[in-house]
């Protein structure tokens, strides 16, 4: 997301992203790199227009000279960085991490209202996931209809935490937090209440706009009815900045 | 220029408010007290329930979600109230290598609970603790504060049964 | 005040307790107190009375042999451990003998004798005034030399030739990973910004280790005077120690010290007459070992969920509310008293090529001597076992040792040998860590360690990255099925291609080394795990050479 007031200190820096040379300014990401230059990063925690998360992992480049892996979308450009997106091991890895949240709850497809328009789904088939090598956990989880317009489906969330940042960073109620730790995590609005008894949620709908897969949706949409629309977040995101 | 927001009143007149809030007001009302105020609630009356989450929120003017966030993701607060005596076991390795997880698989066998919980009387609460760093006398168990150490099953038991 | 008022000070304060020709030392430490010194202390206050004015009890810190606690010594005022008589397993009931005894021979019946390797062959720097010193008294430590390193380095050298002492020293991070510190404080030195701070990380959650507690329960004094050098090297004015709940007794004496200190004079405002200011304040863990790592760390001080973030940016450039951060931990900060009154040359000429100084190791699990010891780094492992911590008890064999807590590994017999330090233990697979060791003889199930350790991860993940959310929860599933025997062999890919992933992808350091016991008893004890796998699978790799 470019800032709208730009530092004169700003410069510009050239890159290599998998053998294309780019330029870039010094304070873009990786990732916003990538974007702009239509180099395909898979990514679930990140969307433009919200605070960095980091926690998928599924953006993770390799970069010449570095032992470790870097998050693209944490990651600030250097001058003369050599990196790579698409290795057989960042794809290996990224293929498991994917089956690892398949395995974590219950996503099934067939039956969600977000078929079709899933980016959990859509990473699932070009990160080549055709089965799931990890046991499944089958732990079953709630399902929170009692807002009226909206519905939690727990058993799809992969707490990506899109829902909880637009919700304090965009439309400013911080409804929704994360309780828990570890594999106890979840989403929650308020103390843990039902949604729909929450005393600071606006109905605004932006947390269901931005969530990845069919864990937030609208009331009375059916299998694969669930088209999300996030192009308003750039937008206020920038108003934001400005103001 | 910030708005300034209303204090919200004790929620009765129990002096062990007036303890929580003088750790709030050392604290200047600043948001990133929540961990030290929850402390201090915990510790005035024994575990954080709905009333006393809303009222450190409202005072600290933080999000519900948040302060609940926060308070789940600690292990060492509490939502429910407590047994009358506290039976931790430590699981650390030195505990382990010697023998913990036979003393807590005694514990739930004889008091039907699993670590985390108080027996339906209100009589017990067993947990479990990552190393209370009495290693020298592994395994220890702390018992209502106290520490016993180089136990066996049995011999836990007994003592537990001892309390009122 | 300069240094020459500070040792008129200390002479005052001596002369003080002149008339004291025998102290009675009872270790007052967590340790000995779950195995009852207080009442032990309490019995020799009561039975020594007012009869002896040469003669005084007094409460002190760790002396390291814990498994023998309670622990009590005699000895002339200002003479080490070494000198002193030592008394072990002592009760109540003993008291007026110890004190009967204070003008004859020793209790030979509760006598432990100090010239065991135990006590010889540790060479103490961190711990040097541990079981000396009494930990609440700011009279003992300025009395025994204390805050003379400060007064040295705000009087007399420039934040510059604190840093440059520093890295000389060739000091490097106590806290597991080994990062040099005298790079870390000129980093942060060097960032731009008014508001920088200090952090102390006390929050020591790796099961089986208790060096930091003994440090803070012991010598408080000299954790805080090596903080406030390390807030003066880099011009920070405010310090935070984040110390685990789980130690109340270290927060009582921190706490105790921090109000002394500041009190003489030695914190707060305008110390020792400069210009130079500094608050510390002491934030409470709540039961999370993922606040051991320096982001969750921060967060947690900020009163969020202890969850950390990316890096970079670092602490030292972004930490705690945006602003530059220096961490490190507690067994680090008690190195800089010596390094600035010794200077950084002599620091240097301890321990080996690229780990200097020494190290405090906790000892525990199957082994005679429980306790603490302090050892220059590079000191063989055999010697740490065999010699210092008395070998296995019982007659059993020694298997393997772990070191680095969760995020550690297992050394077998074979490597025995080595020089313990940074790099050595580094390949063969395991990590210094904060410096637990934790020994287990021929009876222990690698796998069911293993286990143990990856249970723990899973329980301690903070939840946020997925790789460390859910690929510990799957391997710990395929361990408990290995551990009970119902594995397969595609369990064991399974879970060797889990920890590559896991290792490679996790946020933090959590993640990040949580497969590291289990790729260390692979690497070490693959035959357990094959000798494990389900029956009826069986296919072992010898039947089929």
């Amino acid at each position: 997301m470019p800032p709208p007031v730009t530092s004169v200190n700003v410069r510009a820096v050239t890159l290599n992203i998998d053998g294309r040379d780019l330029s870039a300014r010094e304070d873009e990401t990786i990732i916003e790199v990538c974007r702009e230059n239509k180099i395909p990063i898979p990514s679930l925690c990140y969307l433009e227009g919200l605070s960095i998360w980091g926690a998928c992992r599924l953006c993770l480049v390799e970069i010449a000279g570095q032992g470790r892996l870097f998050a693209a979308c944490s990651t600030r450009v250097a001058d003369g960085m050599q990196i790579q997106t698409n290795t057989e091991r960042l794809r290996r890895y990224r293929r498991t991490i994917v089956e690892l949240l398949f395995a974590e709850r219950n996503h099934v497809c067939s039956v969600c209202v977000s078929n079709g328009h899933c980016e959990l789904q859509y990473l699932a088939q070009t990160c080549g996931v055709d089965h799931v090598r990890v046991p499944y956990r089958q732990v079953s989880y709630p399902v929170d209809s009692t807002h009226e317009m909206f519905r939690l489906d727990h058993d799809r969330c992969i707490l990506c935490t899109r829902c909880v940042r637009v919700c304090d960073e965009i439309e400013g109620a911080h409804t929704w937090d994360v309780m828990g730790r570890g594999s106890d995590c979840r989403v929650i609005t308020d103390m843990a209440q039902p949604w729909g008894e929450s005393e600071t949620c606006t109905s605004c709908g932006k947390c269901v706009q931005v969530c990845p897969t069919g864990a937030l949706v609208k009331q009375g949409t059916s299998v694969g009815e669930m088209v999300k629309d996030q192009h308003f977040l750039p937008i206020l995101a920038r108003r934001r900045h400005l103001t | 220029m910030s708005l300034q927001h209303a204090k919200p009143p004790l929620p009765s007149d129990d002096k062990r408010w007036k303890l929580v809030n003088a750790t709030m007001r050392r604290n200047g009302y600043a948001g990133h007290a929540l961990i030290e105020t929850l402390h201090s609630v915990q510790d005035a009356f024994g575990f954080l329930d709905e009333g006393s989450l809303r009222f450190v929120a409202a005072s600290l003017d933080l999000p519900l979600s948040k302060v609940y966030g926060v308070a789940t993701f600690y292990h060492l607060f509490t939502l429910k109230p407590k047994g009358r005596h506290a039976c931790v076991v430590c699981t650390g390795t030195a505990c382990y290598i010697k023998g913990a997880g036979a003393l807590v698989e005694r514990l739930r066998e004889r008091y039907d609970i699993q670590p985390g919980e108080t027996t339906a009387d209100g009589r017990l609460s067993l947990l479990t603790a990552r190393c209370v760093g009495a290693c020298g006398l592994a395994p220890a168990v702390v018992v209502d504060g106290n520490v016993l150490g180089k136990l066996d099953a049995p011999s836990l038991v007994e003592q537990l049964e001892e309390l009122s | 005040m300069n240094l020459d008022d500070l040792e008129d000070l200390a002479a005052q304060y001596r002369a003080a307790s002149a008339d004291v020709r025998q102290e009675v030392r009872v270790c007052l430490a967590a340790s000995c107190q779950s195995s009852g010194a207080q009442p032990v202390f309490d019995a020799l206050v009561a039975e020594l009375g007012e009869q002896r004015p040469d003669c005084k009890v007094k409460g002190v810190g760790c002396m390291g042999l814990c498994s023998a606690g309670p622990l009590v010594s005699v000895a002339a005022p200002q003479s080490g451990l070494e000198e002193s008589t030592l008394y072990r397993d002592v009760a109540p009931e003993d008291a007026g003998e110890i004190i009967a005894s204070l003008d004859g021979a020793p209790v030979a019946r509760l006598h432990c004798p100090t010239d065991q390797p135990f006590f010889t062959r540790q060479h103490k720097i961190v711990l040097e005034n541990a079981g000396i010193i009494d930990p609440d008294s700011f009279r003992g430590y300025v009395a025994q030399g204390g805050y003379a390193a400060l007064v040295r380095a705000l009087s007399e050298m420039t934040p510059a030739d604190v840093l440059r002492e520093v890295t000389e020293s060739g000091l490097r991070g106590r806290g597991g990973g080994g990062y040099p510190t005298g790079l870390k404080w000129s980093t942060v030195a060097k960032m731009p910004g008014e508001r920088k701070y200090v952090i102390c990380n006390a929050d020591e959650g790796d099961p089986g280790a208790f060096m930091d507690r003994a440090i803070l329960e012991s010598d408080p004094h000299r954790v805080l005077e090596g903080m406030a050098i390390a807030a003066y090297a880099i011009g920070a004015s405010k310090a935070y120690v984040y110390v685990r709940a789980e130690y109340p007794l270290a927060v009582e004496r921190f706490q105790t010290a921090i109000r002394k200190a500041k009190r003489s004079g030695f914190l707060g405002n305008k110390i020792a007459d400069t210009q130079f200011s500094l608050e510390v304040e002491i934030r409470l863990g709540a039961g999370a070992f993922v606040c051991g790592e320096e982001t969750a760390l921060m967060a947690s001080i900020e009163g969020l969920r202890g969850q950390p973030r990316p890096r970079p940016p670092y602490p030292a450039e972004s930490g705690l509310w945006g602003c530059p951060t220096l961490i490190n931990n507690v067994e680090t900060f008690a190195n800089i008293v010596p390094i600035i009154r010794e200077g950084g040359d002599w620091f240097a000429t301890i321990g080996t090529e690229r780990s200097k100084g020494t190290k405090v190791f906790a000892l525990a699990g199957t082994i005679t001597n429980t306790g603490l010891i302090e050892v220059p780094m590079g000191t063989a492992l055999r010697d740490i076992i065999e010699v210092i911590g008395g070998g296995i008890p019982g007659g059993k064999a020694f298997k393997a040792v772990q070191t680095g807590g969760p995020s550690g590994g297992c050394i077998p017999a074979a490597h025995l040998d080595i020089a313990v330090d940074y790099d050595s233990l580094k390949t063969l697979g395991t990590m210094m860590g904060s410096g637990g060791m934790i020994v287990m003889d021929e009876t222990s199930s690698m796998v069911d360690v293993a286990r143990y350790f990856m249970e723990f991860c899973m329980t301690e993940s903070c939840g946020k990255c997925i790789p460390c959310r859910t690929g510990t929860q799957q391997m710990h599933a395929i361990l408990d099925r290995l551990a009970k025997g119902q594995g397969s062999r595609a369990d064991l890919a399974l879970l060797e291609e889990l920890c590559e992933v896991v290792q490679a992808t996790s946020l933090c350091g959590l993640g990040q080394t949580a497969p590291n016991p289990v790729l260390s008893t692979m690497r070490y004890f693959r035959d357990e795990y094959e000798a494990k796998l389900g029956a009826d699978r069986q296919v072992s790799l010898t039947d089929s050479q």
